[in-house]
């Protein structure tokens, strides 16, 4: 018998998990998909929003600007991918102005510190590739850029190792209230906790009816990111918006962590919660508008593009808090700036799981901590011999484009990285300019190897995303055909 | 000797490729004796491994052999003539000290971090593929997606099938290598689908590996959508316009597994573009002299890391030439400086080298822009050739002796493809 139980392994529930590892409880992370992080997480644009531009009274807004403090903390512990680069609200007419004043009093409202008004010669100076129409900007100090999914794997291995326990490739099909807690069939699994928490994200209406709490409804809107060559690294030194409209905080020009481009998203709204097609039309609309802001970004450079869905509610705001059935808490509708909030979604529900009877005793012994991977590539030749010297399979390069190498490889896989995108998402191998072309075969055989499976049973991405079949077997010799005949 | 290293060599050649193997055993022919080719692959040979096709050397040998047959011609005399290999090993950096010699840093399982004290390098490190972003192919992403090399590195060295029904995009050489390639191993190949009205690949390879084998060719017809969750269920192909966008009313639904993009090859020159040195923004390799000198004073480069062939005869024949460049450099020996330009004019896609010296032979290479049948071929007012047939797909080379340079005191040589009608 569990706690806890959080259903949905994305960066809300990993947070989640985490922040309930300070206390003594037993609690277990339910996803759907092979690895956690694998729906709308690791498509998530990577912002870690300054709160100017968010509706001053909403929970998400006071969540927002309570989540961006908490960053550098976070990243001080866990060694996730992020830098506080600062964000630019850019607008081209009068009437843009006019809105950048207001948002940047809404924003002082709530508490976001350092907002600056540029004038177009301070933005030419300071974003020299930007179009020359842009007359002004609002400047946020305060946003960055994160790799969310690296947050993601760090919050979750941070949990497991302070006790919380993980179930990967396990779709909650059922949920029942017995007489002492809640019963999860869980994939193969039946799970029993005394409390649940529903962090499915696009799927979480779904999840609350199997236990008849499903009093909002998600409608998914569908993103499309285009990747860019390193080769621009440098076009914009800051986080681009344009003026937001209400449906969506327009197309960005992301400077990423690593040093890539990023251009998107677009705001589509879907019925279906699994299919995120990257379609022509938001191919055109992406380039076209951040042309309009950057005249130089040219979509040849485009290496690679990916939609995902964010999960929006209908009451406009995050749902969070315990729903009709008792024991059964709610973590939904956790679209933009839900990435930012996260951390402070956390402590939040864990506070509300306290007042509603949960025992919240501090362990003694929770590390906050986890130690970062080691990136080769980022480090200095000194740092990169002293490697070699503690593991030679530091000097085996496996992806080129990104320099990754096999202990960093290996090292993903003992982290819980059991297929491609997992090592991808956990080393960069196969990230980079040639999209895995020279390292695909080499990671599938490192796994092969080191979970020791077959080499055709690796995946993707799990489930049936499979990459190789066996040859068949050699038909019979032209002597057995002939004694058949 | 295979898998030595010592800190010191008058020639450093980056990549083990059939460029990196030529431009070896040419760095020998100036003179020198102390040459090391760096390869990140277990063995030498380059791509030419996972070529088991035939149709190699029939330039350069005479005959007709099979990429790993060609290629090991070529590594038994660099192993006879005691040029050291080093595999699974990379170049990481370049640098100068203040006596001139080249410094390379060279990273490796068994040596870690190591510099390599040289007096020249080539750069030979080849091409990669074009993926399926460069070409910004919408619908989903599921598994099943593969370059056309990656897939023939999957059949042809690993021993495993890429899928069991596939689609082919693009004509490019690999791609009809490739269509070819599944269905002898039983996979069923829906079709070749290229944007252009012209195949990307060899006349030879079309006849061979499509006709000879039933696989249909639709020109003019691009794949505009992938369809599937984990595994690629079918791509929608469509007729293009004529500014290449799909006419999606056309178009149709093919059930798959697999789609292989064959859609072109990108020189690799990101350490070209970490050491500054200076690209050509059409062929996307160096810009280099008639010695195949790039803008960074040592610096040579040859096969496809500097424009990509379409045979490997020619890129033997360039890079051999390079690596004697490159040892005649080690030796202190200087050419003078080229003295004309040679720039690319009407129907030329590009050519190269991008300069010439009037006192030597000089191998051209060029590449129309489209498909002329018949044109001539003109170069100044030096020389003209006519041309029953030329396509993008095949490159053009043509010799200019001496003799014809010595009375040209221009500094601007301009190639030009005229159409004539028949």
């Amino acid at each position: 018998m569990f706690d806890v139980a959080i259903i949905g392994g994305g960066v809300v529930g990993c947070a989640v998990a985490r922040e309930l590892s300070r206390y003594h409880l037993r609690t277990v992370l339910i996803e759907r998909y092979a690895e956690v992080g694998f729906g709308t997480t690791k498509t998530n644009s990577g912002i870690i929003h300054a709160g100017q531009q968010t509706a001053p009274g909403t929970l998400k807004g006071l969540l927002e600007v309570r989540g961006n403090a908490m960053f550098d903390e976070l990243q001080r512990e866990l060694g996730f991918g992020f830098r506080r680069c600062g964000e630019l609200v850019v607008a081209s007419s009068e009437e843009e102005i006019a809105t950048l004043h207001r948002m940047k009093s809404d924003g002082e409202a709530k508490g976001v510190r350092g907002l600056v008004m540029w004038d177009r010669e301070k933005l030419k100076r300071e974003e020299p590739n930007l179009s020359s129409h842009l007359v002004a900007a609002l400047f946020a100090p305060t946003a960055g850029v994160i790799n969310p999914y690296e947050f993601a794997f760090a919050l979750v291995k941070c949990a497991e190792q302070n006790g919380v326990e993980l179930r990967v490739g396990s779709p909650v099909t059922s949920i029942a209230k017995g007489p002492d807690g809640f019963v999860i069939e869980a994939g193969a699994e039946t799970l029993k906790a005394h409390f649940v928490l529903n962090a499915a994200g696009v799927h979480a209406d779904q999840v609350a009816a199997m236990v008849g709490a499903a009093d909002f409804s998600i409608h998914p809107r569908r993103g499309e990111e285009y990747l860019l060559d390193k080769r621009l690294e440098g076009i914009v030194q800051r986080l681009i918006f344009p003026v937001p409209t209400p449906a969506s905080k327009g197309i960005l020009i992301i400077p990423t962590f690593d040093g890539t481009i990023m251009v998107g998203p677009t705001a589509q709204d879907q019925e279906d919660r699994f299919d995120v097609p990257t379609t022509f039309e938001g191919s055109e609309a992406v380039f076209s508008s951040v042309r309009r802001i950057c005249p130089a970004i040219d979509p040849r450079a485009t290496i690679a593009e990916f939609a995902g869905l964010r999960a929006v509610s209908n009451t406009g705001d995050f749902i969070i808090g315990q729903s009709a059935v008792p024991g059964f808490f709610n973590v939904a509708g956790i679209q933009s700036p839900g990435l930012t909030a996260s951390p402070a979604i956390a402590t939040h529900v864990v506070d509300l799981l306290g007042r509603s009877g949960l025992s919240l005793v501090e362990r003694a012994d929770f590390n906050p901590e986890v130690a970062p991977p080691f990136r080769f590539a980022q480090q200095s030749n000194d740092a990169r011999q002293a490697l070699i010297a503690t593991d030679p399979l530091f000097g085996k390069l496996v992806c080129r484009c990104e320099l990754v190498t096999e202990a960093e490889v290996n090292q993903a896989i003992d982290h819980g990285a059991c297929t491609l995108d997992g090592v991808k998402f956990r080393t960069r191998a196969g990230m980079g300019r040639c999209q895995g072309g020279f390292c695909t075969t080499r990671v599938m055989q490192i796994l092969a190897d080191r979970l020791k499976v077959p080499f055709h049973e690796v995946t993707k991405r799990g489930g049936d995303s499979w990459i190789v079949r066996p040859m068949p077997a050699p038909g019979p010799a032209p002597d057995d055909q002939t004694e058949e005949g | 000797m295979f898998g030595r290293m010592s800190k010191s060599y008058d020639v450093v050649v980056v990549g083990g490729g059939p460029a990196g193997l030529a431009a070896a055993l040419g760095a020998l022919e100036s003179g020198i004796s102390r040459v090391l080719i760096v390869e990140r692959e277990p063995e030498a040979g380059g791509i030419l491994r996972q070529c088991i096709h035939s149709g190699f050397g029939l330039h350069h040998f005479k005959e007709e052999l099979t990429g790993p047959e060609y290629a090991e011609r070529f590594i038994t005399k660099v192993i006879d003539r005691d040029i050291d290999v080093v595999p699974q090993s990379y170049v990481t950096g370049l640098a100068v000290d203040s006596e001139g010699t080249r410094l390379v840093r060279v990273l490796s399982e068994r040596g870690g971090l190591s510099t390599i004290e040289c007096r020249s390098v080539v750069l030979a490190m080849g091409c990669r593929e074009r993926t399926r972003g460069a070409v910004r192919i919408p619908g989903s992403r599921p598994s099943g997606i593969c370059t056309a090399g990656l897939a023939q590195k999957l059949v042809n060295l690993d021993g495993y099938l890429p899928g069991e029904r596939a689609v082919i995009l693009g004509s490019g050489d690999i791609g009809l290598i490739m269509a070819r390639r599944l269905t002898l191993e039983g996979c069923k190949v829906e079709g070749v689908f290229e944007l252009m009205p012209y195949s990307n690949g060899l006349t030879r390879n079309v006849v061979q590996c499509l006709s000879d084998f039933d696989i249909p060719l639709h020109l003019s017809t691009t794949v505009a959508m992938i369809h599937g969750r984990d595994r690629l269920e079918a791509v929608t192909v469509a007729p293009v316009d004529e500014a290449g966008q799909p006419i999606l009313e056309k178009g149709w639904d093919v059930p798959c597994d697999t789609l292989l993009l064959s859609i072109g090859l990108i020189p690799e020159n990101e350490l070209s573009l970490n050491l500054g040195i200076e690209l050509d923004v059409v062929t996307g390799g160096p810009v280099v002299t008639s010695t195949m000198a790039t803008s960074l004073p040592g610096v040579f480069a040859c096969g496809n890391v500097l424009h990509v062939h379409d045979l490997v005869d020619f890129v033997t024949e360039e890079a051999l030439r390079a690596g004697r460049f490159a040892g005649e450099y080690a030796r202190h020996i200087r050419r003078p400086q080229d003295t004309i330009s040679l720039v690319p004019g009407q129907n030329v896609r590009y050519c190269l080298p991008h300069t010439l010296s009037p006192d030597r032979t000089h191998t051209i290479y060029l590449r129309t822009k489209k498909k002329l049948q018949p044109c001539l071929l003109k170069v100044g007012d030096l020389l003209e050739r006519k041309l029953r047939f030329v396509v993008p797909a095949e490159m053009i080379h043509l010799t200019i002796k001496p003799e014809l340079l010595e009375r040209f005191y221009e500094d601007r040589l301009q190639i030009d493809l005229i159409p004539l009608t028949e």
